[in-house]
């Protein structure tokens, strides 16, 4: 039975008999009651990347209400800093849209780092090319099947001990951030009864005698739902929003961070939001993004809670593919387009600031006529706060997790 | 042996192809499954689901603005009467008694848009459990996730998503990719779906009044989605060319002033005047005649031919298929103009295509539609979109506007196995009472496939509800 067998990961990880082995090592793990991994009086960083699929409007999340050139270019949906559904106060140039009361609270408390007209490498406007660019690591789209935060633990010195407990991807298709050949858990909200564990037992032993790609795969599985009984999360209620609702990001992200937050599970964790594509009716201080950014808001608090002890160890990063339209188009929406916002959030952000080189937003400092110019590279900022996190070395980032950006140097200082 | 060769490639075909053998038919139709679906070509049509409320979009939008008026009217009632609490009575007046009566709701019903999905979605799964080999609905999936459509967006596509592949789709499964195209983007569910509706020519009478402009999201996927491919040779220039092309593209609204509510209209209010190039080339017809010619150059560019021929083959046969098959059917459907019966019989000709490991993983539709077929169930709507669901992949719901993903490494998740492995558990329990012997509807179903470790393993199953999940999850059930 075949598997995907690209990669450019490969030379750097063991080979595919090992990393069945390791399958298989985590499948005993199940069995195992509980794992204390962290050495007495290191840091035992966490590190939760989520993806906003469809392009989030950076200029109405972060709007730039100090620039004389915003409100013009965003009528109908422009924010402003004073009246009833008044932005956010940042540092009086950046705002912050009114939907996000928790993500204000902790850039206050110097837990939320801001990063503007920010943008991968990749200069053109198909959603499905940018996310494969944001979520392979790969100067181009369609090059892998790999992810690069697998690529990244793959790479994690040996004895680490968080490449063995691998990667946890969310969602019932996991994001391609996450796939590759280092171990993979998932896990997604539950929406109906579990199988009885004989029966997964009983189908483990057949694909390990029929099918190494559905052995593994079933492997990784079972040891995620070990982990979630052992974190209580077994009698959750079923059923919800998903993850273009507020309700499921807020479910996400609160599976998320008790699996994360455990003490024997994965250090890394991607998850993704859906629906960010506002190419009309984008709405204003209310609306569809202000509903959406309000759900992100939601899933910060669940991550902060979730994360309980940890959250002092713990940096959630969020991007999205690319930007949107500078102006408004014809239908009170935008269009794709370019730079854009991330956040960094967590108790180990240095935050409280906003990393942007603010390009303008005349035409003429407009990237193309069109979009927010991307002054700042997301790669860095990853680059930057995983060097930290888990002390990977320059040249391997450089090279084999985000390929061909020797000259792009990680970001100093995000993390405390 | 050959022999056996030829029935296991023809074991693997009907699964590859179709959406696998009822019980009963598995020996009879794994005998010349290649001239069965040479066959299917031939006949050259696909059947259409019955038992749908509303025979197509005009009537369902219709139906769709009266039903929101409705809607609008209790909404405005409730108010009134919460703030003339003692007044009742004349709030029973504020809805005259026709209008009241017109659309009689039974308790726990959902609402029209809703209630038409799921008559919708069931009237189609009915028609691919009771198809022959499976192979036509197989190529209605392939096509309406291609120019997929999602249900969430609106009412109006919710409500419309049946309609939209019943008349968009079907009559063209087997007919010229162009046709297909045009119906694909002029049809309402497409147009409200990627905003076109909304979209206005910054110079057209509309735009210069009202100060309105453009929406590229429909061009912007026509190309990237439906045609060239991404990686096709256009530009953003092009993006917002086509946009412009295409404005005036927009479906009748409730007051019916240019046809019928809820039909496709060429608005010429709403377009942009003058000639406008796209991929080098100008066009310079006028009104619709524009949008037509620049979607048929689309339907004939080369690059589209190798863009569809990569799709199909990766849908059938493999992630990552033989390049010579994807150059062969990219020259047919080059040299047939976009014909697509030339184009299938080209693939199932293909030895390529035939020979080709079982190594995909069938995706959750057709994993859900095979087993139902194969334990010759009759599923109510909710045992249909509740695991599609779960699963990842309900009726005409995907995420984004490129569809549903086509590959293992969405669908061979861990996440998504479990699942599976949830679902398959609760189908065993389904299934035990009418299933007479899990070990001989194994043999029916998987015939030359059936390995003796998947055998033995439905053969001392602890119960007949986990014989039957252990068959539906085997690898020789799940992979094709």
């Amino acid at each position: 039975m075949v598997d995907h067998d690209d990669d450019d990961c490969e030379r750097m990880t063991p080979s595919r008999r090992a990393i069945l082995g390791a399958a298989g090592a985590l499948f005993a793990w199940s069995f195992v009651p509980k794992f204390a991994y962290a050495a007495a009086g290191s840091r035992d960083p966490r590190f939760l990347l989520v993806i906003l699929r469809g392009a989030l409007d950076g200029l109405s999340a972060v709007p730039p209400i100090g620039d004389p050139d915003y409100a013009g270019l965003r009528e109908g949906i422009a924010l402003a800093k004073d009246g009833p559904e008044a932005a956010l106060p940042l540092d009086g140039f950046f705002y912050l849209h009114p939907a996000m009361p928790n993500l204000a609270r902790l850039y206050k408390q110097g837990q939320a780092t801001i990063v503007h007209a920010a943008a991968t490498g990749y200069r053109e406007r198909s959603h499905f090319d940018g996310q494969d660019v944001l979520e392979s690591g790969q100067p181009g789209a369609g090059a892998t099947q790999t992810g690069w935060l697998n690529c990244l633990i793959a790479n994690l010195p040996a004895g680490e001990g968080i490449s063995r407990k691998g990667v946890l991807g969310v969602g019932v298709v996991p994001p391609l951030v996450v796939r590759g050949d280092a171990p993979v858990l998932g896990w997604a909200p539950p929406r109906m009864a579990r199988a009885g564990s004989d029966l997964t037992m009983r189908l483990a032993d057949l694909y390990g005698q029929r099918d190494p790609g559905l052995a593994r795969a079933l492997a990784q599985a079972i040891e995620t739902e070990g982990l979630a009984q052992r974190r209580g999360m077994a009698g959750e209620q079923k059923g919800g929003g998903g993850p273009d609702t507020a309700d499921g990001m807020r479910r996400i992200a609160e599976g998320a961070a008790a699996l994360v937050g455990a003490d024997d599970g994965p250090r890394i964790a991607a998850l993704a939001f859906e629906g960010w594509d506002t190419h009309a009716n984008e709405g204003g201080a209310k609306g569809r993004l202000a509903n959406l950014l309000g759900g992100l808001d939601g899933a910060f608090a669940a991550f902060e809670q979730g994360l309980g002890p940890v959250w002092k160890d713990t940096v959630v990063m969020v991007a999205t593919e690319f930007g949107r339209t500078a102006a408004v188009n014809g239908t009170t929406g935008t269009d794709h387009g370019t730079g854009t916002v991330a956040f960094l959030v967590g108790g180990g952000v240095k935050g409280g600031r906003i990393v942007a080189d603010w390009p303008g937003l005349k035409p003429e400092q407009l990237y193309q006529n069109r979009d927010l110019k991307p002054t700042t590279d997301i790669r860095a900022v990853a680059k930057g706060v995983v060097s930290e996190l888990f002390g990977v070395s320059g040249p391997v980032l450089a090279e084999t997790v985000f390929p061909e950006t020797g000259d792009l140097k990680p970001l100093q200082g995000l993390v405390v | 042996m050959a022999e056996t060769g030829e029935l296991k490639a023809g074991a693997i075909a009907l699964q590859r192809f179709g959406l696998g053998p009822k019980p009963g038919q598995g020996e009879a139709a794994r005998a010349q499954v290649r001239d069965r679906l040479l066959a299917e070509i031939a006949v050259g049509s696909v059947a259409q689901p019955e038992g749908v409320t509303f025979s197509g979009a005009a009537e369902i939008g219709k139906a769709l603005y009266d039903f929101e008026d409705q809607e609008k009217r209790e909404r405005e009632a409730r108010r009134v009467s919460v703030a003339q609490a003692p007044q009742g009575a004349q709030v029973a007046n504020a809805a005259p008694q026709s209008q009241m009566a017109s659309a009689p709701k039974p308790a726990n019903e959902p609402a029209l848009p809703y209630r038409t999905y799921r008559d919708e979605v069931k009237a189609r799964v009915d028609l691919a459990l009771a198809a022959e080999t499976g192979f036509g609905e197989r190529l209605v999936m392939f096509w309406s996730n291609h120019f997929c459509i999602g249900a969430t967006k609106s009412n109006m596509s919710r409500i419309m998503a049946g309609a939209y592949e019943r008349e968009a789709i079907r009559p063209h499964v087997f007919g010229r990719f162009e046709d297909m195209l045009i119906a694909a983007e002029s049809h309402p569910a497409m147009l409200d779906f990627l905003d076109n509706r909304q979209s206005v020519g910054p110079n057209s009478p509309a735009g210069r009044r009202r100060g309105r402009g453009l929406n590229e999201n429909l061009a912007r996927e026509i190309l990237e989605l439906h045609t060239l491919g991404v990686s096709g040779g256009y530009a953003q220039a092009d993006v917002t060319n086509l946009a412009r092309i295409i404005t005036g593209w927009t479906v009748v609204g409730r007051e019916g002033v240019l046809g019928f509510p809820g039909s496709f209209a060429f608005n010429a209010g709403l377009h942009e005047p003058g000639v406008t190039p796209l991929l080098g080339r100008r066009y310079d017809q006028p009104g619709k005649a524009q949008g037509i010619a620049a979607l048929t150059d689309l339907a004939r560019h080369p690059a589209t031919a190798r863009f569809i021929a990569m799709k199909l083959a990766r849908h059938f046969v493999a992630d990552a298929p033989p390049r010579a098959l994807v150059d062969r059917l990219a020259l047919t459907f080059r040299q047939s103009g976009g014909d697509l019966p030339t184009v299938y019989r080209a693939l199932i000709e293909d030895d390529a295509a035939w020979r080709a490991p079982a190594s995909k993983i069938r995706s959750p539709q057709e994993f859900l539609l095979a087993s139902y077929r194969a334990l010759d169930r009759k599923p109510d709507f909710g045992q249909i979109i509740g695991p599609a669901g779960v699963m990842g992949q309900p009726f005409w719901q995907p995420s984004g506007p490129n569809g549903y993903a086509d590959d293992n490494a969405a669908w061979a998740s861990a996440e998504g196995l479990k699942t599976r492995v949830d679902v398959a558990a609760g189908w065993g329990r389904q299934a035990a009472g009418s299933v007479a012997d899990p070990r001989v509807l194994s043999e029916d179903v998987l015939g030359p496939l059936l390995s003796p470790e998947t055998k033995q393993a439905v053969a001392r199953a602890e119960s007949k509800p986990q014989a039957i999940a252990l068959l539906l999850m085997s690898p020789e059930f799940q992979r094709r």
